[in-house]
């Protein structure tokens, strides 16, 4: 058993079905409001892959201080996107502050963190992979990449 | 004198063993600061930094 990062295979086909709202600027439903992301901790041992379709609380993480389904993803910046050349570009998004699992202990290793909506039947987004971790009365904090067109979290580019 | 929040509750640092670490790769950026107590591990924190995402490419389809 590994965890596997990827984008969601779900995701992609839900993103053109409009299922997943970044952006304050959806004008296709709730306008003004983006869907609510979260972010959930995985085990070493669970599966999560780009077979991942929603959250499970199957391989989560548990332990003081954390609460199933992890903590809500914070969402001030919509998404962007740019040319890279008349027949390239990149569309682009990334949480505008760091995940932080506060004052928790995960005594069993982890390695994994499923981001997913939350407003949406928790439909999966991307699994993201990191060296294994233990939290012991202390924090966890994902510190986020920068938003760019090469670096941002969730990017769908043409090539 | 700063105080460490342990499983032991509130502790003076002056009184725990500091260890610190980190890993550097094409991954991620980690930082990790553990407080020992006699032998026992009482705090661990970790910073991770992304570095990398699940790049997704799209295209499309020739006409005729």
């Amino acid at each position: 058993m590994a965890n596997t990062q990827s984008m969601c295979t779900s995701f992609l086909g839900e993103a053109l079905d409009a299922v997943h709202n970044f952006s304050t600027l959806n004008p296709a439903r709730s306008a003004g409001v983006a869907d609510t992301f979260k972010a959930a901790l995985y085990l070493t041992t669970a599966t999560l892959n780009a077979s991942t379709t929603a959250y499970s609380a199957t391989g989560e993480v548990s332990g003081s201080g954390y609460t199933a389904g992890g903590v809500a993803v914070t969402n001030a910046t919509n998404p962007a996107s740019t040319n890279a050349s008349s027949t390239a570009g990149v569309g682009y998004w990334t949480p505008s502050a760091a995940i932080v699992y506060t004052s928790v202990t995960l005594a069993t290793a982890f390695d994994t963190m499923l981001m997913y909506n939350s407003s949406q039947s928790n439909k999966a987004v991307a699994v993201f992979t990191f060296g294994s971790q233990t939290i012991t009365a202390g924090n966890f904090t994902l510190t986020m990449p920068s938003n760019t067109t090469t670096t941002a979290l969730v990017r769908l580019a043409t090539t | 004198m700063a105080l460490v929040t342990t499983t032991k509750g509130d502790m003076d640092d002056s009184l725990l063993e500091k260890r610190e670490g980190s890993v550097d790769n094409d991954i991620e950026c980690t930082t990790w600061t553990e407080y020992w107590l006699d032998g026992e591990l009482v705090h661990r924190s970790a910073h991770v930094t992304l570095k990398t995402s699940p790049f997704s490419g799209a295209e499309t389809a020739s006409l005729g």
